[in-house]
C-alpha cells in the first residue's frame, strides 16, 4: 500500500486554477455577458478642457428612433471618488466640465448604432474658462481654480525634514543635484473598461457586473451616487482583463451604467472604446522631480532633498495618497537620514491620474537611483559598492516610523551582480562601430499593502470563509479580486496546504457581494500578504474542527491525531479515519461547515504621525528588487535595443515560483515600457496618443529575455513568509536603463521616455560640441 | 443590406443573415454568441481578436464578415474539443503564457496558425508570428517558452 503523506502545495511551479478556462475562451469578461433584450450604453463626452456649464440638450437625441434613456448631470447631484477627504467627481459633469472627454451625457438605445445617433443630437453650450494642462500653469497665481474648495489649484502639499539636510549636507564630500521629468503613461490593459446594469424595478433592486479591482469600493459609490441602501445592491466582477491599478477606485463607466439601467428600467451594457479607456485614465501622473543628494567619498549618503511636482488631472483620484507615497517611500529601502520633501499633487485640465502599478514610487525611484549612480562614478565608485553602503539592518524602524521586519536586498543584489557577470564584464563590453553596449543597475521596493486602507471601518483588514459540505470538496469564498495576477490560484495553494489536501480538493467562489465576504480589493499588492493570512487562518480553524471530529470518529484525544491530508489516524499504528468519513463526523454537529478567518495588521506597521500623512508608506513588509540591464545603442539611429535582463525580486517565500517569475517579468516589462516608449500626450487638452499605435507599448519583438531570481527573507508575518511579487520590480528597470545607457554612450538621460529621437538629439548635440572643439583647437 | 453568409465556422456548416457592413468580430461575439474572441482596440491595434480563416491568421476587427463566404473559420472555441486541451492551450496554460487571460485567444490562434504552417518554429519565428499580438501582464518570456511548449507537444502527437 502507498504511503499516505499530506499532500505540498506551495513553493512550486503551479499553473493557475483559472488557466483552463482562459485559453479555451469560456472565461467571461464583462463585455461577453450578453443577454437578449440588453441595452446598449454609450457616453457623450466634453469636446471642452474647462467650461461653465450653460446647457446640455438632449431633446433630439431622445427622438432617435430606439433611444430608451438619457442621463446627464442633472440626474446625478452626487460626488464620488476614493478618498473620502477627496470626492470631487460627478459621474456625469454638473456645472463644470474640466477636461476634454469628461462625461456629461449618456444614452441608452436598443442597438449600438441607435445609440451612437443619439451622441451626435446631443448638444452641449458651455461659457469656457482657461485650461492648464501643465502643473506649472495650473499653479499660477492668476490660475481659475478647477475646483472652489481648492485654491491655487493645489491638491495637495507635503512638506517634512526629518533630521537635519543642512547638517547632513555638512558632512558630505560631494554634494549633486539633478532634474528630472518622467512622463505621464497609462496602465492600457486589454480589456476596455466596461459594466453591465441590470435594474429590477418590482423588488428595486441594482446589479452591476464591472470590470474592477475593488467590487466593495465600487459597491459603496453606487450606494452614495444611486442612494439606494447597499443592501439593494449586488456588484459582480467576472474575469478581469488586467489593471495595473486603473481599476483600483470606482470609474464613471460603472455608475453611468447604473444610473442608465434605472432610468431605462433594464439591462445596459457599457463598453468603452480604447479611446474612452485611455481618457477614463487613472494613469501615473507627469511628474517632475529636483533631487540633490550629499555623500560622502565611502558612498554613504549623508542627506537627501527631493521636491517633486505631480499634474494630477482635473479630479482628485487616488493623488493625495500618491504624493505622499512618493515622500514617504524614499525610505525604507536604504538607511537614510536627514531627508526633506516637498510635494505638490495639482489639479490640471486634463484626465484623472490615479493609482498606476508601483504606485507613488516609480518616478522617485527614477531619479533617486539615476542621481545615486552619476555621484558613484564621479566618486569613482562600483553602483554596487554604494547601495550596500547604504543598506539597512532589518529588523528595524525607519526615521518615518516605516517597519522593516525582512530585507532581502542584500541578496537581491548579490544574485544580480553574479548572473549578469558584472564585475567581469561592467566597462569591458564592445563598442563595435556605431553600436555600444553598456550595463546598468538599479534597485527598488514597494509595499505588500497599506496598513491602513483608505476607507477605515475597524473590521479586519481581510476575512475569507471556507465551506464544507457532505461532497467533500472545500470551497473558499473571498472577496479578493483575481485581475489576472493569480490571487485565486495562490488562495487555493495556501488552503490545499494546510489541510494537506490536492489542490483539485478546492475550488475557490470570488467576485460577486451576494455570496463573499467584503474585500478591500486588488491593489497596493495587498492580497497574497493579507487575504492570504485570512486564508491561512481560516484553513487551520477548519483543520481543528476536522481534527476534533476525527478524534470523536478515532475515539482519541485531538492532540494525538495526525493529519495527512486524505487521512486523519491516531498515531502511525492507527489505520485511521478517510478525509471523507472525518468531513461526514464533522457534519453531524452543525450540518454545512464554514469557518472565517481574518487577519489584521498590526500598530507598529501602520506608519507614523511626524508629519501629516505619515500613515502613507506604512506596511506589513516589503519587498525588494535589483536589476542589471544590458544595452545596445545604435549611434547612428538613437535606437536602444535592451539586450537582457537580470532581476533578483525578495518576495518573502515564493508560494508559487511559476506566478512570482511571470508577476517579476511584467513589472520589468512595464517599466521598460514606461522608461523606452510610453507617453500620454496632449493637444489643448485633447489625448493625442489614446491608441495603442501612437501609445506605444512594447511588442514582442521589442521586448528582451527577462532572467529572474527568487530571493526569500521570509517575513516573520507573511503567509508562509511571503511578501508582495507584483509591483516592486517595475520601478527599478527605469534607472538600470538610463544608467546602462549612461554607461553604453556616455551621455545620461533625467526624461522619460528614452525614445529613439530624443537619443539621436543628444548624440547630434554632442557630436556638435565635439566638432566645435575640435575646430577651435585647430 | 443583409446577405445570407455561409461558412465553415470551427467546422461546422452554419448559414446567417447578416449585413453587409459587419465586422467579422461582431458577428462571431454578437450574432453566433462565440466571446471568446475578444474586442482589445478600436480596431487593427493590439490582436485581441485574431482568428484562423483557411488556417492563417487574420484579425476579425478588420475583416469584414461577408469575405468569409464559402471559408473555414476556426476561433479558439475550435480548440480542444475533444476533451483535452490543444498543445497551444496547454503551453499558454502550463507555462503561464496566460495571466489575465484577455489577449489570450489572440495569442493562441495566432500560435495555432503558426504551427500548423511551421511545426518546428525557432524562436525568430515565433517572435515574427506574435508581433502584432499585444500582451500587458507577461512581458511575452512565458508567452514564447509556451509556444516552444507547444511545439513539442505537437511533436508528440498533440494536436495544436
Amino acid at each position: 500500500m502507498n504511503e499516505i503523506v499530506p499532500a505540498h502545495n506551495i513553493g512550486g511551479y503551479v499553473p493557475m486554477i483559472d488557466g483552463p478556462e482562459k485559453v479555451s475562451g469560456r472565461a467571461k469578461y464583462t463585455a461577453d455577458i450578453l443577454a437578449p433584450g440588453q441595452l446598449a450604453g454609450r457616453i457623450y463626452r466634453s469636446p471642452y478642457s474647462h467650461g461653465v456649464i450653460v446647457a446640455v440638450d438632449v431633446s433630439d437625441a431622445l427622438d432617435v428612433p430606439g433611444v430608451v434613456a438619457i442621463v446627464t448631470g442633472a440626474d446625478c447631484d452626487k460626488t464620488f471618488g476614493v478618498l473620502p477627504v477627496a470626492r470631487s467627481e460627478h459621474p456625469l459633469a454638473r456645472d463644470r466640465v474640466r477636461y476634454r472627454g469628461e462625461p456629461v451625457a449618456a444614452v441608452a438605445a436598443v442597438d449600438a448604432a441607435a445609440a451612437a445617433e443619439a451622441l451626435r443630437r446631443i448638444k452641449l453650450t458651455v461659457r469656457e474658462l482657461p485650461a492648464y494642462y501643465t502643473a506649472r500653469a495650473a499653479l499660477a497665481p492668476d490660475a481659475v481654480p478647477l475646483h472652489e474648495k481648492k485654491p491655487g489649484n493645489l491638491e495637495r502639499d507635503v512638506l517634512f525634514e526629518l533630521g537635519s539636510i543642512e547638517q547632513g549636507f555638512g558632512e558630505a564630500d560631494l554634494v549633486r543635484e539633478g532634474s528630472y521629468n518622467c512622463a505621464e503613461v497609462c496602465q492600457n490593459q486589454m480589456e476596455m473598461h466596461a459594466a453591465v446594469a441590470e435594474y429590477d424595478a418590482v423588488r428595486e433592486r441594482m446589479t452591476v457586473h464591472a470590470s474592477t479591482q475593488v467590487p466593495y469600493y465600487v459597491h459603496l459609490m453606487l450606494s452614495q451616487i444611486l442612494g439606494m441602501e447597499m443592501s439593494r445592491i449586488r456588484v459582480i466582477k467576472p474575469h478581469v482583463g488586467g489593471g495595473f491599478g486603473c481599476r483600483t477606485e470606482t470609474l464613471n463607466v460603472e455608475l453611468i451604467a447604473a444610473l442608465l439601467a434605472r432610468k431605462a428600467n433594464g439591462t445596459v451594457r457599457l463598453v468603452t472604446t480604447r479611446e474612452e479607456t485611455f481618457i477614463t485614465h487613472r494613469g501615473r501622473p507627469e511628474t517632475d522631480i529636483r533631487l540633490k543628494i550629499g555623500m560622502r567619498k565611502d558612498g554613504r549618503i549623508t542627506a537627501v532633498e527631493c521636491e517633486c511636482d505631480q499634474r494630477g488631472g482635473a479630479h482628485g483620484g487616488y493623488g493625495i495618497v500618491t504624493i505622499l507615497y512618493s515622500g514617504s517611500m524614499l525610505y525604507a529601502i536604504y538607511d537614510l537620514h536627514n531627508v526633506k520633501y516637498i510635494g505638490r499633487r495639482v489639479l490640471t485640465n486634463t484626465p484623472p491620474c490615479g493609482a498606476f502599478r508601483g504606485h507613488g514610487t516609480v518616478d522617485i525611484r527614477f531619479a533617486f537611483e539615476s542621481l545615486v549612480d552619476e555621484m558613484a562614478a564621479e566618486l569613482g565608485l562600483d553602483p554596487f559598492a554604494v547601495r550596500r553602503a547604504n543598506l539597512l539592518s532589518a529588523p528595524t524602524f525607519t526615521d518615518n516610523d516605516l517597519m522593516v521586519n525582512s530585507y532581502g536586498l542584500p541578496e537581491c543584489l548579490d544574485w544580480v551582480e553574479k548572473e549578469s557577470g558584472w564585475s567581469k564584464r561592467k566597462g569591458r563590453l564592445s563598442k563595435s562601430k556605431g553600436l555600444s553596449k553598456g550595463l546598468g543597475m538599479a534597485c527598488s521596493h514597494y509595499i505588500s499593502g497599506a496598513s491602513k486602507p483608505v476607507n477605515w471601518t475597524g473590521e479586519p483588514h481581510a476575512t475569507v470563509k471556507i465551506k464544507l459540505d457532505f461532497d467533500g470538496s472545500i470551497v473558499v469564498l473571498s472577496g479578493a479580486a483575481d485581475i489576472g495576477q493569480g490571487s485565486t490560484t495562490i488562495l487555493a495553494q495556501t488552503v490545499a496546504e494546510v489541510l494537506g489536501l490536492d489542490l483539485s480538493r478546492v475550488r475557490v467562489v470570488t467576485g460577486d457581494s451576494e455570496v463573499v465576504p467584503k474585500d478591500n480589493g486588488s491593489y497596493s499588492s495587498r492580497v497574497t500578504f493579507m487575504v492570504g493570512n485570512a486564508a491561512l487562518d481560516a484553513a487551520r480553524n477548519l483543520k481543528s474542527l476536522l481534527t476534533a471530529a476525527a478524534a470523536r470518529k478515532l475515539e482519541a484525544k485531538p492532540e494525538d491525531i495526525e493529519c495527512l491530508g486524505e487521512l486523519y489516524r491516531a498515531g502511525a499504528q492507527d489505520k485511521g479515519a478517510t478525509f471523507d468519513e472525518v468531513v461526514t463526523e464533522a457534519l453531524k454537529d452543525s450540518g454545512t461547515i464554514t469557518v472565517t478567518g481574518t487577519y489584521s495588521t498590526i500598530p507598529e506597521s501602520q506608519g507614523g504621525k511626524k508629519y501629516r500623512g505619515a500613515a502613507i508608506g506604512g506596511t506589513m513588509g516589503y519587498s525588494y528588487s535589483a536589476q542589471v540591464v544590458e544595452v545596445s545603442v545604435d549611434e547612428d539611429t538613437g535606437v536602444v535595443t535592451v539586450d537582457k535582463v537580470w532581476v533578483a525580486h525578495d518576495c518573502g517565500k515564493a508560494l508559487n515560483r511559476l506566478t512570482v517569475e511571470g508577476q517579476v517579468q511584467g513589472s520589468v516589462w512595464m517599466g521598460m515600457g514606461q522608461a523606452m516608449s510610453e507617453e500620454a500626450a496632449y493637444h489643448d487638452g485633447l489625448m493625442i496618443t489614446a491608441n495603442m499605435l501612437d501609445y506605444r507599448v512594447p511588442t514582442i519583438q521589442d521586448s528582451p529575455p527577462i532572467e529572474v531570481g527568487i530571493v526569500e527573507s521570509n517575513d516573520p508575518h507573511g503567509p508562509f513568509g511571503a511578501k508582495e511579487a507584483g509591483e516592486g520590480s517595475l520601478a527599478a528597470f527605469l534607472p538600470a536603463l538610463t544608467n546602462a545607457i549612461a554607461d553604453a554612450i556616455g551621455i545620461r538621460f533625467n526624461d522619460l521616455p528614452v525614445t529613439p529621437d530624443r537619443v539621436f538629439e543628444a548624440i547630434e548635440k554632442r557630436r556638435r560640441t565635439l566638432g566645435k572643439g575640435n575646430e577651435a583647437g585647430r | 443590406m443583409a446577405r445570407i453568409l455561409e461558412c465553415k465556422l470551427n467546422g461546422r456548416d452554419r448559414a446567417d443573415a447578416v449585413a453587409d457592413n459587419v465586422l467579422l468580430l461582431d458577428y462571431l461575439r454578437e450574432k453566433v454568441g462565440l466571446t471568446g474572441t475578444k474586442t482589445g482596440c478600436d480596431g487593427g491595434e493590439c490582436g485581441a481578436c485574431t482568428v484562423l480563416i483557411d488556417d492563417r491568421p487574420a484579425l476579425s476587427c478588420l475583416t469584414l464578415a461577408a469575405t468569409v463566404q464559402g471559408r473555414r473559420v476556426d476561433t479558439i472555441e475550435s480548440l480542444g474539443t475533444d476533451g483535452q486541451l490543444s498543445a497551444v492551450q496547454r503551453g499558454f496554460h502550463e507555462k503561464l503564457g496566460s495571466q489575465c487571460g484577455y489577449c489570450t485567444p489572440g495569442f493562441i490562434m495566432a500560435s495555432a496558425g503558426l504551427l500548423r504552417k511551421n511545426p518546428k518554429p525557432t524562436e525568430e519565428e515565433i517572435i515574427a508570428a506574435l508581433g502584432s499580438n499585444i500582451c500587458r501582464c507577461t512581458g511575452y518570456v512565458k508567452i514564447i517558452e509556451a509556444v516552444q511548449y507547444a511545439a513539442t507537444l505537437n511533436a508528440q502527437g498533440v494536436a495544436p
